[in-house]
């Protein structure tokens, strides 16, 4: 008798240990995923504070007419002294030309300003790789002690576009490419999609055709993204004739990905609606389609709304079939209009990855956090607004 | 006249010919309103019935209009000049438009005139996505048949399918054969689809199994959202981080490995030493957490609607959590966890920008996971990359493989699709 009660407790022991250890296995999931979120946004923070920092670099130009005239990008360069050359970005220097024709007073005149400091000062005062030799080090340690070679905020990363130049590179013609495109992606999803999403969940009656489409839609949303950059490219590029690596381009390729889920949130949203609204209203003699505009649409718009932030966000993130469609074109200047070519944040993001020289990195994770702050702020507002508006009937 | 001219006459004049309407359809109808007549519908449905009486026959033609120019180009035909069919649609729109204003009298039935045309409408809208597929099925397959066709006129040579599947050399450009061999690209992409999985499926599934079973509801309501940041993370992101970040990682491990830990030399030593800068393993284990949320959370509302009764029935006979879980509540969920890992399945397969970024551009076939290797995805997206040629070999090469990843991840989520129709069937939910 003794013995099987002991055979019964170790079971017990054994069985409550594998409790514990199935718990653990549950827990140790969660954590590794927590983990790897902090440790992923902890890397992208710590690489990408650099570069909201910028040398500038206080130098004496001296402008020739030479400079204005020589077709030559290399005549500016000796508006520097030779030993400051290296510090001033080439940014600055490709920008004398244009300067003096707008100010032809300041011809043979010469000014002592702050300018752009190249890349490899830059890096050099953040601590990170460069390629300074031992004198520039020296001057550069000279200049920083005299007050001539500082580190400033980096507007320059929010307010210019891609430069061949680092230091020079920024995100804001990236910023109004994504913009232009989500603008487009909106206008061409969201009407479609709603008036699709209406007609299942409202009028259509239940029969091949309609089931047929629905299956579709489920489908579609599960089609991989790079399917939809060759649909892009051969329907809308090839067939309809658009201009490639434009704004249109882009965000028609998108509201077609986009649409799906925009219809499946739609119809969720619908179908939150009681029938007693719907009954309701068709009691008082409206007609279907007026229950649906006066009383279904406006209850279920919080929904689309929350679906449609959502979908933007999604979108916002994309750029396989973006890279098809050609955004990934390294524009400097922001598009002037739809057909422009353009660029958007996530191509960029892909770009300056590409780029062989390393000062590119700290600011392609600052792009990075850029992208990854307003995703957080768009799913945080949906999410903000679903748990406000959300209705039990 | 410019494309932009055309659309933006197009535009305006739809905009500001349909207020007109709307508003002396509406004004009309108020005005026989006010003199005493009992309207049988609202007068802004009267304003609306003027509008459909301009809109419909406008867009129509212009509409019509657009598609024979298409038609012309694709032939290499000019067709005719657009402000033809702005004229006509433009006239035939205002004649249209007066028909509809002198038809308003009050017992005209507008209200469901207007709801017919809207109601097509919305019967349309719900084709797009037909058309979608349609035009992705056939983009594809076009470009398929072209390049397994070959073409004379371009001095393309037909390229046997049957190579196409089989074949282990994948040459698509320079050298003096071309050889479209896909093994070594279907290798590279399920060898990182596997490791991705290898990480996704034990720590999707158990988050799934401790969220649904242990977690207090109202922890669960924020964990879960947290997750989910897993998945809302863009690729190019999480391609930037696997090749400045993980890979580097890996690689100083796998040389750690390979020098202190293993004797050199030695067969296993070499495959570690073997780890380049671009490897699968990155790329699989990054994309493997990327995956993370789809699993879980699927199969955390699939654990949560198995029917509580069995959880009852199971815990009442003396069972504890842990085996309740293991042997009443997962294989009732399983087919639900199962097409939950294929809808992973096909997401990895279909992934992109990690893979572009971390795992190479050459193909490789090798079973060594720290070697680089090369996927279907990035050989399509590679391809476009510059001002290509649309009638080379290579370009049209990138649309079967295409071809090849819509079947497949087609196949993939229809499976999935079918195994929760049953579960939800068998719980009757």
């Amino acid at each position: 008798m003794d013995e099987r009660e002991a055979r019964i407790q170790k079971r017990l022991k054994r069985r409550k240990f594998a409790e514990i250890r199935y718990r653990f296995y549950g827990l140790f999931a969660l954590f590794i995923a927590g983990a790897f979120l902090v440790f992923f946004f902890g890397d992208m923070i710590s690489k990408a504070t650099s570069a909201f920092k910028q040398a500038w670099v206080q130098a004496e130009f001296s402008y020739t007419q030479s400079m204005v005239d020589s077709k030559s990008p290399f005549a500016s360069r000796r508006a520097i002294d030779r030993s400051m050359r290296s510090f001033v970005s080439p940014e600055e220097l490709r920008s004398i030309p244009d300067f003096l024709r707008a100010n032809p007073e300041k011809v043979d005149q010469s000014e002592t300003r702050w300018a752009l400091a190249g890349r490899e000062v830059d890096q050099y005062l953040k601590g990170a790789f460069n390629k300074l030799k031992e004198e520039e080090i020296e001057l550069a340690e000279q200049l920083l002690a005299e007050g001539k070679l500082e580190l400033r905020f980096n507007w320059g990363f929010f307010t210019r576009g891609h430069s061949g130049d680092p230091e020079a590179a920024g995100i804001w013609a990236a910023t109004l490419g994504t913009i232009y495109v989500l603008l487009i992606t909106m206008l061409c999803a969201v009407p479609i999609g709603v008036a699709t999403a209406v007609y299942l969940e409202e009028f259509a009656p239940d029969n091949r055709l309609t089931r047929t489409i629905e299956v579709n839609i489920n489908n579609l949303a599960a089609v991989p993204s790079i399917l939809f950059g060759l649909l892009g490219l051969s329907i809308l590029i090839q067939f309809f004739g658009l201009p490639r690596s434009s704004a249109l381009v882009g965000g028609m390729t998108l509201g077609l990905m986009m649409l799906p889920v925009i219809i499946i949130a739609t119809r969720t949203a619908l179908r939150a609606v009681p029938d007693s609204i719907r009954e309701g209203a068709c009691g008082v003699g409206a007609s279907r389609w007026q229950v649906v505009l006066h009383h279904v649409l406006p209850l279920a718009a919080p929904g689309i709304l929350t679906g449609s932030i959502i979908s933007v966000a999604r979108a916002m993130g994309e750029t396989a079939p973006l890279l098809l469609v050609g955004l990934n074109n390294a524009a400097k200047d922001a598009p002037g209009s739809l057909t422009d070519a353009a660029t958007v944040l996530p191509a960029q993001i892909f770009n300056w990855n590409n780029q062989a020289i390393r000062a590119y990195q700290e600011r392609t994770a600052a792009a990075i956090l850029v992208l990854l702050v307003v995703l957080l702020v768009l799913n945080g507002f949906a999410i903000w607004l679903r748990n406000r508006t959300e209705r039990k009937w | 006249m410019t494309t932009k001219t055309v659309f933006a006459i197009f535009f305006l004049g739809l905009l500001v010919l349909s207020l007109v309407s709307y508003f002396l359809g509406r004004g009309k109808a108020k005005e026989a309103m006010v003199g005493g007549a009992s309207l049988h519908s609202r007068p802004n449905h009267y304003g609306g019935y003027v509008v459909a009486w301009f809109a419909v026959p406008f867009v129509g033609i212009c509409m019509i209009g657009g598609l024979i120019n298409l038609i012309c180009r694709a032939y290499e035909t000019g067709g005719l000049p657009p402000f033809i069919y702005l004229t006509l649609a433009f006239v035939v729109g205002l004649a249209g438009a007066a028909f509809g204003y002198l038809r308003i009298r009050p017992e005209l039935r507008a209200r469901n005139g207007v709801e017919k045309v809207i109601h097509h409408t919305l019967v349309g809208a719900s084709f797009v996505s037909i058309l979608i597929t349609f035009g992705i099925v056939a983009s594809i397959l076009f470009g398929s048949i072209e390049f397994f066709a070959g073409s004379e006129k371009h001095g393309r040579d037909p390229v046997s399918p049957i190579e196409f599947l089989t074949g282990t050399t994948w040459a698509p450009s320079g050298g003096a054969e071309l050889k479209f061999g896909a093994v070594p690209l279907f290798a590279g992409t399920f060898m990182i689809t596997f490791i991705a999985m290898l990480v996704a499926v034990p720590i999707g599934l158990f988050s799934a199994i401790y969220m649904a079973e242990y977690m207090p509801y109202r922890l669960r309501k924020w964990v879960k959202p947290i997750l989910e940041i897993l998945a809302g993370i863009p690729t190019v992101v999480y391609g930037f981080f696997a090749v400045v970040t993980v890979a580097p990682m890996v690689v100083e491990f796998s040389n750690w490995i390979a020098e202190d830990v293993l004797t050199p030399g030695t067969w296993l030593s070499d495959v570690f030493a073997a780890a380049t800068h671009e490897n699968a393993l990155t790329c699989g284990v990054v994309m493997g957490i990327m995956v993370i949320p789809l699993i879980s959370s699927l199969s955390d509302d699939v654990i949560n609607s198995v029917p509580q009764s069995l959880r009852e029935g199971s815990l009442a006979l003396g069972m504890t959590r842990a085996e309740t879980i293991r042997k009443v509540v997962l294989p009732a969920a399983l087919p639900g966890i199962a097409s939950a890992v294929l809808l992973a399945i096909s997401r990895a397969l279909g992934e992109t920008m990690i893979v572009y970024m971390a795992a190479g551009l050459s193909p490789n076939l090798s079973a060594n996971p720290l070697e680089g290797m090369t996927t279907v995805t990035v050989r399509i997206v590679s391809v476009f990359q510059g001002d290509e040629d649309f009638n080379a070999p290579e370009p049209l090469s990138a649309y079967a493989l295409g071809l090849t990843l819509f079947l497949v991840t087609l196949i993939l989520n229809v499976g999935a699709t079918i195994i929760v129709r049953r579960f939800r069937q068998r719980y009757e939910l």
